[in-house]
Formats: structure tokens, C-alpha cells, sequence
């Protein structure tokens, strides 16, 4: 192993890490606002890319594409809230689990009567198309490079907002205690409205940034969601810092053990075998790396405000 | 003096003894268990519409018996399909079932529907598993044992002239047969072979370890959009001229293609059917499929619609009579039809013994599609039927 490799790989965890972030720090805040379990933010996710794909292709420009994927993401988002979510959250956790999982299937039979179930297509950019060599000898690809950036600028927004706005002063009152936020009259549906539409909103950009790398397909929002989970328990619920953490976490332990794990094991089990056990064990990494944190922080890593 | 009830009642149950037994039946059920939702949901529609496409050519009938189609979606989980083929099998009394995408889904399901008496018709899967030494009587892959391309294209990088090899396919029976069926006809050396979880998203971390190996080409088998994930991030990561890519026909599918875009193109491929295969049958199914579709078939399409006609054949052959399994197993095997991949009939283990071609993403006109580039394998046949006492 080189230096080179390790310093490649580190690059791609982080991407990794960014793009779970996106769809993280939604999760935990409707989590630790609204005390909402939404197995249904993969959908967003997914409607993002679809728009992203869909407005690419009409317009020519993929700028065009985020933009309106993230629109129709707060959209999509906002009216899940109302029409569906806002009768669940005196509700018990399974009833919102069994109503947001209604939302999937609900979603994922409409994307497949608009768009068809064939996968669609969508390319990056044509400047971003390239390779880069940011780290000597490697040509990294441009558009990893750009989901890193555009990951770790949201982060910082994030950050202003919920530090800095009155409605961030809301959402971590909220996640304090709900219940006296709404007794010193804040009109706390509005309040579950604008964090969903904002959870929304990161899901559909994380969609679109995600598609030139993917296949935009049904079912594409459930497989990562349940790595964005982990991320929320790990980081704490309801802890944008937390789930920013969390995420590269994740995505740094994810990539290193599918990188190296065989490799190591080579030195000590024939080729075979390591690849095989290698294989297998990478792919638990992340849930060995969630319960040790568990064990040593059951609350996670930063535990959001007492609540 | 016998009651008229009585007299009534034997006249009735010899009335159903006669509708019971003659030689035609009134229709055949055919339940057909695929994956429609979800990531693999593109092949099964694909094996569906083509399936589809041989009834709807011969009017609603196979063999000259009308077809009911009962299609269920299996959601690619097998506690799912089990429980499907159980309920076609015991409520609606299917004669056949068909239409399987996963080796592990087969491998579940076929056992409940042999041991029922009934048919499976693979237009898919094909484990190591039912070739071998447990090869089932009432089971017939009419697509490909899983080994079978991926023997190709191990042939085929061998005859290139290629020496060190990093290969990659997923964690489940397919993918194990996969590489294994590379290795039976690879003659050079393998520098990294690599497991990947089945429906993994982002190779980055892989794609970095194999540019680093420094392989003379690449191998890979990744199904549906694990595929298209994986050939747009190679390409991505500038691999395409670096390192050549070679796969299967099954992550170079025209659906693919579609998904993939310019990507792809100069990747050779291998596949027991071409649409650009010379022959009238093929000629007829892709005109007819692309005037119902407007688009070219897929891999996908050809072997749901070779599963129909092979069914198509022995219904024929039995004249619509299914009561003696024997009779229609025996025509089964006989595979007396014009199949669009050219020569094509069964082995002993009731697989398929058939050509396999080698293939190039090209671009014609603006379309990204495959084209025939040569033949691999002439009447090739999988490397388990020797255990199969069949």
C-alpha cells in the first residue's frame, strides 16, 4: 500500500462522508424536532435525482438540474408533511414507521409510471467530466472533487443557520423541548413544516449531486438510508454536528475497510479466503464501528441539547 | 330402483370425468415470479415483455391452448418468491412457473415447485447448484448456466493475449459462479480478486485499490445498476484507456447502454445472443419487439421470449395435454424451436448447449448498442453436466 492509495481513498471516504451528510443532517433534525422516525427521506433523495436527470436532459445544463431538484425535493417534501406526516406525530414510532413506509412504496410506484423502471441517465458536467491530480501520480475524478466541496459548503450553511437565524433558534429549542416552544406561542406547525421542507431540500441536492455517479433508478433511496441511520446514531440524534461526524465516519471507515481489509488479511489467510472474509467483513465495518460507539456513548457522539 | 339423485349424480361426475380428460385442456396457467420493483425491476420487465410478446404474437395461446399469465413481483427477497410460488402452486394451480432474475431466489424457489410436479422454466438464473449433481427433472434453464459468458470472456482475454487480470463481481451464488467460470478458461494471472456487497452503489474505493494493482485489463460482473454505477465511475476515474474493461452482456445490455451513455464504448462483452444475430427468427422478434417498444431488445427480452417459445413448442408437441409429465418433459427436452440466438438445444442436465459471441459497444448513429464482433465458443456446454446422472 502507498502513500498515494491511502491518501485516494481517504478522498473518497470523504465523499462518501459529504454525501451521507447531506441526507444526515435532514434525518436528525425532523428526528430530534419533530421526534419523527421518516424512513420515507430516501424517496427525496430519490426525486432528486430523477428531476435532476429529467431537467439535465431538457435544459442542457446540469446547474439547471440541481436547482430544480432541489426545488421539487422541498416541494415533494413539504407536501408529504402536510397531507401525511403532520397526522402522525402524536403517534407512536411504529405507527410513523408504517406510514412512512406506505410513502416509499407510494413514491417508487409513481417514479416507475413517470419516468419507467429502466435506469436513466445522467452524466457530469462536461469540465467536470475529467480527472484531476490533486494528489501527485493519482488523477482523481474532477466531480468527486466538486461533490466535496459542494458537501462541505452546505455544512457550513447548515451550520449559520441553525447557529445564527431565528428559525435555527427555534429548531434547537425544539429539539430541547417541544412542548414549551409551543407554550411561549410559536406556531410550532409551522416550524415542523420549514425543517421538513429544509430536510427535503438537502436530500433532493444530495440526489442530484449523486446522480452523474449512480444509476438513477426505483429503490435507489432505501439502500442508502440505511447507511444515513447509522449516521444519525452515531452522531447523536438530532445533532447537526453530530450527523456532519457521523457521516465522515462512516464513509472514512466504510472505504478503508473495503480498500484495505482484504489487503490486510492477505497477510495472514491464503488470497482466496481474505478475499472472500475480507469482503464480507467490510461490509459490517460500519455496524461494529455503530455499536462501539454505542457502548462507549449510548446517546452518540454529540447528544443534541438534553433531548 | 336407483334414485333419480343418484342417477343425476353419476351422470354429473361422468360429466366432469369426460371435461376432465380430454386431450386438449381448456387453458394453461403459467405463473410467472420476477423482479418488477426496485433496483433489478428493469430485467424483470424485460423477461416479462418478451415473454408477453411470443403470447401475444400467437393470439393469447401457447402451443395452441390458451395462456393465463399470473405475474407477481418478488421484490428481489426470497422469503417473498418462496412464499409467491407457494401460493401459485396451492391457490392458483399453475402448471408452470417461471421468470426468476436471482440465483438465490431459483435456488429457493425451484425446489417447492419440482417437488409440487410442476415445471420451472428458467429464463435467467442458472446456478452451479441445479447443473450438477442435484440437476432437476422438471427444471430447464433456457438462457445460459450461470458460468457460461463469463467462460467466454475468459476465453476471450486469453486469446487477446492478456496476462494479469483484476477481477470483481458481488457477494452471492451468481457472482461466485461468475468468477469461477472466468477462471475455467483464463490462462493468465489474477493480481486481485474482489468481492463487492450485492447492490453496492459506489465502487470509488475499489476502482482506486485496481488502478493501483496495475492490471493489464479488468473483469468485472455487476448486474443491472450495480453495473451502470460501476462502468460510469471507471470512466469517470479515466480508467477506460488506461486500463481495458471487459464484462458480460449482462452489464453491457442495450437497457444499460442507455443508462450508461458514451462511457461504454469499445468495452467488448460476451452473450449467447446478439440483436444484430443473422438469422430470419431473430430478424422477425427484434422488428416485432421494436414495434411494440420502440427501442432495441435487451439480453433480457430474448430470453423471456425463448422461455415462451420453448413452452410453446412442447404444448404443441403434447398437444395441450400436461397430465403426463413424461410426455412433456420429453418434449421440452426435444427444444423444437427456431431460437433467435441461432443453434441452440439441451444438454443431459436440461441447460443449454449454444454459441457464445463476443461484442462491442459502439455508437450507430446516436444510439449506444452493442455489435457483433465474433464468436467465442461453438456449442459450448456448462462444466457441471458431466455430475448430473440424468
Amino acid at each position: 500500500m502507498t502513500a498515494q492509495l491511502f491518501l485516494e481513498q481517504t478522498l473518497n471516504g470523504l465523499q462518501q462522508g459529504v454525501t451521507l451528510f447531506l441526507l444526515a443532517a435532514g434525518l436528525t433534525l425532523v428526528f430530534g424536532v419533530m421526534h419523527l422516525i421518516n424512513l420515507a427521506h430516501g424517496t427525496l433523495y430519490m426525486v432528486g435525482a430523477y428531476v435532476a436527470a429529467t431537467v439535465t436532459q431538457v435544459s442542457g445544463n446540469f446547474l439547471w438540474g440541481v436547482l430544480a431538484a432541489v426545488a421539487a425535493a422541498g416541494l415533494t417534501g413539504t407536501a408529504i408533511e402536510v397531507i401525511a406526516l403532520r397526522r402522525l406525530y402524536d403517534r407512536g414510532h411504529l405507527d410513523q414507521v408504517l406510514a412512512t413506509f406506505g410513502v416509499i412504496l407510494f413514491f417508487n410506484e409513481l417514479v416507475k409510471i413517470l419516468w419507467g423502471p429502466q435506469a436513466l441517465f445522467l452524466s457530469p458536467p462536461a469540465i467536470l467530466s475529467g480527472t484531476v491530480e490533486v494528489i501527485p501520480g493519482v488523477p482523481y475524478p474532477a466531480y468527486r472533487l466538486l461533490i466535496i466541496a459542494v458537501g462541505l459548503a452546505v455544512a457550513l450553511a447548515v451550520r449559520q443557520l441553525i447557529t445564527s437565524t431565528r428559525t435555527g433558534m427555534l429548531i434547537r429549542a425544539g429539539a430541547t423541548d417541544r412542548e414549551m416552544v409551543g407554550a411561549l406561542g410559536v406556531a410550532v406547525n409551522r416550524l415542523f413544516t420549514r425543517v421538513f421542507a429544509i430536510g427535503a431540500m438537502l436530500a433532493g441536492l444530495a440526489g442530484a449531486m449523486a446522480g452523474p455517479l449512480l444509476a438513477i433508478e426505483v429503490g435507489m433511496g432505501e439502500h442508502i438510508l440505511i447507511l444515513t441511520f447509522v449516521v444519525v446514531i452515531i452522531g447523536g440524534i438530532g445533532s447537526v454536528r453530530g450527523a456532519l461526524v457521523g457521516a465522515l465516519l462512516v464513509g472514512l471507515v466504510d472505504t478503508y475497510g473495503r480498500a484495505f481489509l482484504p489487503v490486510v488479511l492477505r497477510g495472514v489467510l491464503s488470497p482466496t479466503a481474505a478475499d472472500g472474509i475480507g469482503g464480507s467483513l467490510s461490509s459490517i465495518a460500519i455496524y461494529v464501528l455503530m455499536a462501539a460507539v454505542l457502548i462507549w456513548r449510548p446517546r452518540g457522539l454529540f447528544q443534541a441539547y438534553g433531548g | 330402483m336407483i334414485p333419480m339423485r343418484t342417477l343425476l349424480a353419476i351422470a354429473a361426475l361422468y360429466g366432469l370425468a369426460v371435461a376432465t380428460t380430454p386431450l386438449a385442456a381448456a387453458s394453461i396457467k403459467i405463473g410467472m415470479i420476477t423482479t418488477l420493483s426496485g433496483a433489478g425491476a428493469g430485467m424483470g420487465v424485460d423477461i416479462r415483455d418478451g415473454f408477453k410478446l411470443a403470447i401475444d404474437q400467437r393470439g393469447g395461446n401457447l402451443g395452441g391452448v390458451p395462456v393465463e399469465l399470473i405475474v407477481v413481483d418478488d421484490s428481489q427477497d426470497v422469503e417473498n418468491a418462496k412464499e409467491i410460488a407457494n401460493r401459485m402452486l396451492k391457490r392458483d394451480e399453475v402448471d408452470i412457473v417461471t421468470g426468476i432474475i436471482w440465483s438465490n431466489l431459483v435456488l429457493a424457489v425451484v425446489p417447492t415447485v419440482t417437488r409440487a410436479g410442476k415445471f420451472y422454466i428458467s429464463p435467467n438464473a442458472g446456478p452451479s447448484a441445479l447443473a450438477g449433481k442435484n440437476c432437476q427433472p422438471n427444471f430447464f434453464n433456457v438462457a445460459w448456466q450461470n458460468d457460461n459468458l463469463h467462460e467466454g470472456m475468459g476465453q476471450y482475454v486469453t486469446d487477446k493475449g492478456f496476462k494479469k487480470l483484476y477481477i470483481l463481481a458481488p457477494n452471492y451464488p451468481g457472482g461466485k459462479d461468475a468468477l469461477t467460470g472466468f477462471k475455467r478458461f483464463y490462462k493468465g494471472e489474477i493480481i486481485g480478486e474482489v468481492y463487492t456487497t450485492l447492490g453496492q452503489v459506489d465502487y470509488a474505493a475499489e476502482i482506486a485499490n485496481l488502478r493501483a494493482a496495475k492490471p493489464d485489463a479488468a473483469y468485472f460482473f455487476l448486474p443491472g445498476g450495480m453495473g451502470v454505477n460501476f462502468v460510469k465511475q471507471y470512466a469517470q476515474a479515466g480508467l477506460m484507456q488506461e486500463i481495458p474493461l471487459f464484462g458480460t452482456a449482462f452489464s453491457f445490455d442495450e437497457d444499460i447502454l442507455r443508462a450508461v451513455g458514451e462511457a461504454a464504448l469499445g468495452v467488448v462483452n460476451t452473450g449467447q445472443w446478439a440483436w444484430d444475430l443473422d438469422n430470419p427468427a431473430n430478424k422477425a422478434f427484434v422488428e416485432a419487439y421494436r414495434k411494440a417498444h420502440g427501442r432495441t431488445p435487451s439480453l433480457y427480452v430474448s430470453q423471456g421470449y425463448e422461455a415462451a417459445l420453448l413452452l410453446d413448442s412442447a404444448i404443441t408437441a403434447v398437444k395441450g395435454d400436461l397430465s403426463n409429465s413424461d410426455a412433456f418433459r420429453a418434449a421440452l427436452e426435444r427444444a423444437d424451436f427456431q431460437s433467435v440466438r441461432g443453434a441452440f438445444r439441451f444438454n443431459h442436465n436440461h441447460f443449454p448447449i449454444q454459441n457464445i459471441y463476443a461484442r462491442e459497444v459502439v455508437k450507430i448513429g446516436d444510439v449506444v448498442t452493442n455489435r457483433l464482433i465474433g464468436t467465442v465458443f461453438t456449442d459450448h456446454q456448462d462444466a457441471y453436466a458431466a455430475q448430473c446422472a440424468m
